[in-house]
């Protein structure tokens, strides 16, 4: 195993690869707000991060990434498209121990915001990581949120059952759940059947008059609105066996980009709704090409990322060592708009970013691939 | 050495603890007075018992402290990561029956499955600008559970005792928590969901797989259960 020593070493030349003109190098600081952490990925950072009191700033993290930091930095002092880069180790708690995870290790990062040509910089980001890694001959993969993000709002149906698949796109089993229930191939559950049955007897404020005590912060209203939206949902008609089957085909697809490409454009002659992204993508290629990416050497996995890596709403990409497959990705990283929104209080952030593991690398370069 | 069998200190649990071991022939004696905490097994030379709290165990199996222990699978499964590695069940004791489940307001009338309290969650985020809290004391099995089921929006806020009021105290909007019989559950206005059932759990004889095991506690161990083994 490397020394830290080494690793330090290692990460200092990386990050050489990501210094240059128009460049920021930052360094946030290891202690960060916890509720800020929070709020933003709920509770399952909380068994991924360290938490830590201070007396004056409350509840705070090691910080588990950089991300989110510079964001912040990003949103406090930035103005216009700016690069920034970073080195510096993250923290994270296990539960279980894992081969190639370690509870801190570096990070060497770089995130382009606020940039004139979105997929522009999404190649650029790619490139440099691509450069910086060329001679260990790893295995490239990429993705596209913002694909599977398009039918979802493109699908003809209510705007509740969008909402509701947009915000599990993250979440594929839950998101299949709702896809097989809309679809109506899953059984309506017997206590909703029978809710429902009652309200074509009663008002929703009588059944609520029955069902006891009324406690919590939860509000009446609150209910009644749900027993209606859940009402609304009964009688809207089933997805149709051909959406379901057209987004099947998409999370299927598994190619060269170039093919990949074309497969698409396929999906969205039935599905125009798909058409902007899919323009997206083939810039975001040509710009790729433009870089000198060789583009056949590429996986592109149109269900890469939605499990892992949370925060991507668009472009993702990640660097592997093909032989090792139980190891953690080499680098990864992609497009995180939605976040830095939510970071920026509304504001509208695009952002692309990525980072590596110089740990890793220096591994995998003592041990072989 | 001498093999080292961690029972609970006092209470049902501590009694139940000596009828089992009883029943199977394996009489467990406390050793001089009643206030102290050690005591012999069914007259095995080399094993020691050792009196713990019952919430104790947990730790004292996993630094490998003791040899065998008894508990509940609930706290061995909250306190003991990867516990799977750590320790093995050896028999199951047929008491201390719980259920750690999740529960609601009976009010909700349109909340019945997790997937129901999914989307009152992201409801109840977007009415009131936070997440819907869920209190209990059994962070990491909640947790595991409610990932697993593609829960969102939610937050867990610690609750170590009396946990069925934290709603009415407007302090969280459901509630994870052990039951048995479920009374105080609908004393407190509260139902379980009917798939909130995280986990099922019992009194139960367990192994340390990181406690020394030399000669002289595998020959104990090998006394011991070949007698707990006569009894099947």
């Amino acid at each position: 195993m490397p020394s830290k020593d080494q690793i330090r070493a290692e990460a200092a030349r990386l990050h050489e690869f990501f210094k240059g003109s128009g460049v920021r190098c930052v360094e946030p600081d290891i202690l960060q707000p916890a509720k800020t952490l929070l709020d933003l990925y709920g509770e399952d950072i909380r068994a991924r991060a360290y938490v830590t009191a201070d007396p004056l700033k409350g509840e705070q993290m090691l910080r588990p990434d950089f991300t989110v930091p510079i964001v912040q930095m990003h949103v406090a002092e930035g103005d216009g498209e700016a690069r920034y880069t970073y080195s510096g180790e993250v923290f994270r708690r296990q539960e279980v121990a894992e081969p190639g995870r370690s509870n801190e290790y570096f990070q060497v990062g770089m995130e382009i915001f606020d940039a004139e040509d979105p997929a522009e910089a999404e190649a650029e980001i790619f490139a440099r990581f691509h450069a910086a890694l060329a001679p260990m001959g790893l295995r490239a993969a990429m993705g596209d949120i913002g694909l599977l993000t398009a039918i979802v709002q493109g699908l003809d149906t209510s705007e509740a059952r969008r909402d509701a698949l947009m915000r599990h796109i993250w979440r594929p089993r839950r998101f299949r759940a709702l896809l097989d229930r809309y679809a109506g191939r899953s059984k309506v559950p017997h206590a909703r059947k029978l809710m429902l049955e009652q309200m074509s007897r009663e008002a929703p404020e009588e059944i609520l008059a029955d069902a006891g005590l009324i406690i919590g912060l939860r509000e009446p209203s609150e209910i009644i609105t749900r027993m209606r939206v859940l009402e609304a949902d009964a009688a809207e008609p089933p997805l149709s066996e051909a959406l379901v089957e057209m987004i099947d085909d998409l999370l299927d697809i598994r190619e060269t980009p170039g093919n990949a490409l074309d497969r698409l454009r396929d999906i969205a002659v039935d599905m125009p709704a798909l058409d902007p992204a899919v323009e997206r993508l083939e810039r975001r290629l040509e710009a790729m090409r433009g870089h000198g990416v060789d583009l056949d050497q590429i996986e592109f996995e149109a269900s890469y990322g939605r499990t892992t890596m949370e925060y991507y709403d668009g472009f993702v990409f990640g660097f592997y060592a093909a032989a090792r497959p139980h190891l953690p990705p080499v680098a990864s990283g992609g497009r995180y708009d939605a976040l830095a929104r939510v970071l920026g209080q509304g504001r509208e952030i695009p952002a692309v970013g990525g980072m590596i593991r110089p740990g890793l690398v220096l591994e995998l370069n003592q041990e072989g691939l | 050495m001498a093999l080292k069998l961690g029972v609970p200190s006092k209470g049902r649990l501590m009694e139940k603890t000596f009828d089992w071991f009883g029943a199977r022939g394996l009489e467990i004696r406390r050793t001089g007075s009643d206030r102290e905490y050690a005591g012999s097994v069914g007259g095995i030379d080399g094993v020691d018992l050792v009196l713990l709290s019952a919430g104790e165990i947990p730790r004292e199996l996993e630094a490998g402290r003791i040899h065998l222990g008894v508990t509940g699978t609930d706290l061995v499964r909250e306190r003991i990561p990867g516990w799977e590695n750590r320790v093995e069940e050896l028999a199951l004791m047929g008491f201390g029956q719980a259920d750690l489940i999740i529960a609601v307001p009976k009010c909700w009338v349109d909340v019945d499955c997790v997937d129901d309290l999914d989307a009152a969650a992201a409801a109840f985020r977007r009415t009131h600008g936070h997440r819907l809290r869920i209190a209990t004391k059994y962070h990491r099995l909640v947790r595991e559970y409610l990932r697993e089921a593609g829960v969102a929006d939610y937050k867990l806020v610690d609750s170590q005792g009396a946990t069925e009021g934290t709603v009415k105290n407007l302090t969280a909007e459901a509630v994870a928590d052990i039951t048995s019989t479920g009374e105080t559950l609908r004393a407190n206005h509260l139902k379980i969901l009917s798939d909130g059932l995280i986990h099922r759990s019992q009194a139960t004889l367990f192994k340390s797989r990181g406690a020394a095991w030399d000669e002289p506690e595998r020959t104990a161990y090998a006394e011991l259960t070949g007698r707990l083994a006569k009894f099947r």
